[in-house]
C-alpha cells in the first residue's frame, strides 16, 4: 500500500555532510518533497519532508534514518495552535500557502487542518494575536 | 406601536422582553414582516471584536511611602512607557506603545511581540506588572524612584478608554504592488493576492443603527467582558459619507468613543494584538443593545451582509499616498464567501476582526437583558448625524 507521510528529520552535526537523504531514494525507493530545510548555528540539520513510497518501504527508511541518528517525528507534532489566544479572526488564512486553514462556514470558526500544514511558518508572524507555534 | 425605553425596561425587569441578537432578528423580520417583527422584539443585540489602536487604559496607582509624583515624570510599565501629564499617581497606557528596546521597523517587518494592549492584556489576566519610574522630586512628593510590582486588583482605579471604536463600516484593504505589504489590516500579498476586512458586518453595531437614532451618549454597553457606556462620539467620526439606498453607510462612518471599568473586564474580550511589520495594538470586545422603539429601528436592526459595501482600497499607493481612489466595492457577504472580484481577478479575503466573538458577544449582552441583569439607558445626548456638518478632516500642512 503506497503511503505519504510529512516528518521532521533532524540530523545531528556529525551527519550533515553526509548523503543520507539520497539513501531514501536509491535504497528504499521512496520519493521526498523538501518543505523545509535549515541549518542551525550549532550546524545541527533540520529537514522537513514529505516521504512517499510503499509503506514496507517507507518503514525500512525510517528504520535506517532511526539506526545512522537521525530523529524522527512526525510534522503534525510540530505546529501547535494556542486556541485560547486564537480569535478566529482569519488573518492565517490568505497567508498560508497550503489552505491549511478554512472557515466553517456555518459558525465561522477558522479551522486548523494539520494534515495540510508544511510548518512554512508564515502564520506564526502574521497571526495578530499569536496563536500559532511551531516547534521543532 | 411606537415604544419608551422606560417601557422596555418595565418588561426587562418582569423578565418579559424579547431580545434577540442582530443576526437571529434577520430571519425573524423576513418570515414575519418588519410591522409584525417590531411590534415582538424589544431589543436586537450587537457585537463586535476587533482589533483598535485608538485605545488606552488610565490607572491610579495609589501613593507610595514616602510618596513619589508620577506626574510628569516617567514611568514603564513591563518596560512599557506610558504616559504620565497627569496628577501624582494617574498615568495612561495605550495600546500602540513599545518598549523603548524594540527594534520597530529597524528589522523589518518588525515582529512587535509586546506593547501596551499586551500589558492591558496581563492586567485583565490578573499578573503582576513591573513598575518602574522616575521623578524629579519635591517638597510634598520627594521620593525619585521606585521599583515594584503591580496588580489589578491593588490599584484603585483602571479604566479602559477607547477615544474611538466599533467603526461604522471600514476598508477592505488590498496591494497592487509587485511585493508583500505590511499594514494595521494584517499582511497583504503582492499583486492582489489578498484582501482584508475587518467589520462584523451585519451584526456590528453602527451598522444596525446607521442614523444613531438609540445609540448616544451615555447608552450603556457590553465592554471587553463588563458594562461600559458611550462616552462621546469616536475620534474620526465622519457620518456625511456616501451611503446605500438602506441609508447604510459605503464608506468608513461613523465611530464611538467608550469607556469602562477595565476590573470588570475578561481576557477572552481583551487580546494583544501585533501586526507584523506595523505595530502592537489591542482587539476590544464591545457589544450594544438597540432598543426597538418602532418599524423603521427594527428594519435597520436587519439589515444583513448582502445589503452592506465597503470600498476596497489600495494599501500599497493609494491610502499612503490618501489618494481618494478605491478600486470597487465588494458586499460582506461576497467578503465572508471568501473570494471577491476586484479589476476582473479572483482575490481571497480574510477577516481581521472576529465574527465567532462577534456573535458570543451579541448572545451574552441577549442573556443579561433577558437575566434583567443589564437595563437600557436613555441617551443623555445624540451622537452627531449626517446633516451634522461634522466630517473627517485631514491634516494639510502649513509652513511655520
Amino acid at each position: 500500500m503506497a503511503i505519504s507521510k510529512r516528518v521532521v528529520l533532524h540530523f545531528p552535526r556529525h551527519l550533515v555532510g553526509q548523503t543520507i537523504t539520497y539513501r531514501l531514494v536509491k535504497d528504499f525507493d521512496l520519493e521526498f518533497n523538501i518543505l523545509k530545510a535549515s541549518v542551525t548555528p550549532k550546524e545541527e540539520g533540520l529537514l522537513v519532508l514529505e516521504l512517499s513510497g510503499e509503506q514496507e518501504d517507507y518503514e525500512k527508511g525510517v528504520r535506517y534514518l532511526a539506526e545512522v541518528g537521525v530523529r524522527v517525528q512526525p510534522l503534525s507534532q510540530n505546529v501547535i495552535r494556542d486556541e485560547v489566544r486564537c480569535t478566529h479572526c482569519g488573518a492565517c488564512i490568505t497567508i498560508c500557502p497550503t489552505g491549511a486553514f478554512e472557515v466553517e462556514p456555518s459558525t465561522r470558526w477558522v479551522n486548523f487542518l494539520h494534515a495540510k500544514c508544511i510548518a512554512c511558518g508564515l502564520c506564526i508572524k502574521a497571526c495578530p494575536p499569536r496563536a500559532m507555534e511551531v516547534r521543532f | 406601536m411606537p415604544k419608551t425605553i422606560a417601557e422596555i425596561n418595565e418588561r426587562i425587569r418582569k423578565g418579559q422582553a424579547v431580545v434577540v441578537t442582530a443576526e437571529e432578528v434577520i430571519d425573524i423580520a423576513e418570515k414575519e414582516g418588519v410591522e409584525k417583527a417590531a411590534q415582538e422584539i424589544d431589543v436586537v443585540t450587537t457585537g463586535t471584536f476587533g482589533p483598535m489602536c485608538s485605545s488606552g487604559a488610565f490607572l491610579n496607582l495609589g501613593h507610595s511611602k514616602p510618596r513619589i509624583k508620577l506626574g510628569g515624570g516617567s514611568v514603564y510599565l513591563n518596560d512599557v512607557p506610558v504616559y504620565t501629564g497627569f496628577a501624582a499617581a494617574d498615568i495612561c497606557i495605550g495600546a500602540t506603545a513599545l518598549p523603548n528596546n524594540d527594534p520597530r521597523n529597524r528589522i523589518y517587518p518588525g515582529e512587535f511581540n509586546y506593547g501596551g494592549g499586551h500589558v492591558i492584556e496581563e492586567l485583565v489576566a490578573g499578573k503582576d506588572i513591573r513598575l518602574i519610574a522616575t521623578a524629579y522630586g519635591t517638597d510634598c512628593y520627594p521620593r525619585k524612584k521606585i521599583e515594584t510590582l503591580i496588580n489589578l486588583k491593588d490599584i484603585n482605579e483602571a479604566v479602559l478608554f477607547n477615544p474611538r471604536n466599533a467603526y461604522q463600516n471600514y476598508n477592505v484593504a488590498a496591494n497592487l504592488s509587485d511585493r508583500p505589504i505590511y499594514t494595521y489590516m494584517g499582511v497583504l500579498k503582492p499583486n492582489l493576492g489578498s484582501a482584508n476586512y475587518c467589520s462584523a458586518g451585519q451584526l456590528s453595531p453602527l451598522l444596525n443603527d446607521p442614523y444613531y437614532k438609540t445609540i448616544g451618549i451615555g447608552t450603556r454597553i457590553f465592554l471587553g467582558g463588563g458594562v461600559g457606556y458611550v462616552a462621546w462620539q469616536g475620534t474620526q467620526h465622519n457620518p456625511g459619507v456616501l451611503r446605500g439606498d438602506n441609508e447604510v453607510p459605503r464608506r468608513p462612518a461613523g465611530t464611538l468613543a467608550v469607556i469602562g471599568d477595565l476590573k470588570q473586564m475578561k481576557l477572552e474580550w481583551l487580546r494583544g494584538m501585533s501586526f507584523l511589520g506595523y505595530g502592537c495594538t489591542i482587539a476590544v470586545g464591545i457589544g450594544v443593545p438597540i432598543p426597538i422603539l418602532s418599524e423603521e429601528i427594527l428594519a435597520y436592526c436587519s439589515v444583513r451582509d448582502a445589503d452592506i459595501f465597503a470600498p476596497v482600497v489600495d494599501y500599497s499607493e493609494a491610502y499612503p499616498q490618501r489618494e481618494p481612489d478605491i478600486l470597487g466595492e465588494v458586499s460582506y457577504a461576497e467578503l465572508k464567501i471568501g473570494r471577491i472580484m476586484v479589476r476582473g481577478r479572483e482575490v481571497p479575503t480574510a477577516s481581521l476582526s472576529s465574527y465567532p466573538k462577534a456573535v458570543e458577544i451579541a448572545k451574552t449582552l441577549k442573556e443579561w437583558i433577558k437575566r434583567g441583569d443589564f437595563l437600557l439607558t436613555e441617551p443623555v445626548a445624540p451622537l452627531p448625524g449626517a446633516e451634522s456638518g461634522v466630517t473627517f478632516k485631514s491634516l494639510e500642512e502649513r509652513l511655520i
